[in-house]
């Protein structure tokens, strides 16, 4: 029996997007190594690589990097299916929910670090919802949202001015709506 | 390095003023607890006084080191006086809100103010 081989068609597309969810899963990587005084406070650098998809290539690229940068952190990270990678799952869904709504603030007065403040208070959001409702139903949420809060804040500003020099003067087309 | 000048737009400051207010908002909210309905007073982990915070009184609790006393004024408690060296739990003053405690660690005595759940005073038939 001959041997039959099985060519799957690779766009351009599908490249790229491979490439930048390796990109943003390296980012990942990298900081689960950096120690954090509470689980879960993290600056969150995949967004910076997130952000940059989405004013390139707009929502449905942004979306599939997300998603398969989420599926092959927690490959790597071993925390596939585990109650921290739901976690992050809910706070991924939450920020790029929220991403699609601020999208369609008007350009010319908001830029990129709206966008990242916007997705980090989102991705925090999301988090704490699913923790309250699954993890920690009886512990008191109230006493953790001013700490994630504050992070979401520091490091939704810091990734925000990253994205903002990064594309500042590099003369790159952008997306120009969220619509997929 | 570039200002930040070119990098934030008008409405990223509105972004990031609302932001700042809302974390601003949570860390308020975590510290302003309801104000307590009773105190309980341990030592060496053991209860020993369980009272309203309405009613002034004063405790005199024995512990490792010798006598903490405890007194309520008008809603509020604190240890008047303990034995240990150091004296933290003195300094610290009145506590009021549910959840807030004075720990006089060398004496082992502890004083709690229990929650906004308000427990039975009476029970009638």
């Amino acid at each position: 029996m001959a041997a039959r081989e099985i060519r799957l068609a690779v766009t351009p597309e599908d490249r790229r997007i491979a490439a930048l969810a390796a990109l943003a899963a390296g980012l990942s990587l990298a900081e689960a190594a950096l120690p954090s005084p509470i689980p879960g406070v993290k600056p969150g650098l995949a967004n910076i690589v997130i952000l940059l998809v989405m004013l390139r290539y707009g929502f449905a690229t942004a979306i599939w990097v997300m998603t398969i940068r989420l599926l092959a952190a927690s490959l790597m990270l071993g925390s596939f299916l585990s109650p921290g990678f739901w976690l992050a799952a809910a706070g991924a869904a939450a920020s790029m929910s929220m991403l699609y709504v601020v999208w369609h603030l008007p350009g010319r007065w908001f830029g990129p670090v709206s966008f990242s403040v916007a997705m980090a208070f989102a991705h925090v959001c999301g988090q704490l919802v699913l923790a309250k409702l699954w993890l920690f139903a009886s512990a008191d949420i109230t006493l953790l949202m001013p700490i994630f809060a504050l992070a979401a804040l520091v490091f939704g500003t810091a990734n925000g001015l990253i994205v903002a020099r990064l594309i500042a003067g590099d003369g790159l087309p952008r997306a120009q709506s969220a619509h997929v | 390095m570039n200002s930040l000048k070119g990098l934030l737009k008008p409405g990223d400051l509105l972004v990031l003023a609302c932001a700042c207010l809302l974390t601003a908002g949570f860390f308020v909210h975590a510290w302003n607890k309801p104000a307590g309905s009773a105190i309980v007073v341990r030592a060496q982990g053991k209860v020993m006084v369980r009272a309203a915070l309405e009613r002034d009184a004063d405790y005199a609790v024995q512990g490792t080191l010798g006598v903490s006393r405890i007194e309520v004024r008008q809603g509020r408690a604190r240890v008047a006086a303990d034995p240990g060296p150091r004296q933290v739990c003195v300094k610290q003053g009145w506590v009021s809100r549910a959840g807030e405690a004075a720990l006089c660690l060398a004496n082992q005595v502890s004083l709690e103010i229990g929650g906004g759940e308000r427990a039975f005073d009476t029970v009638t038939y």
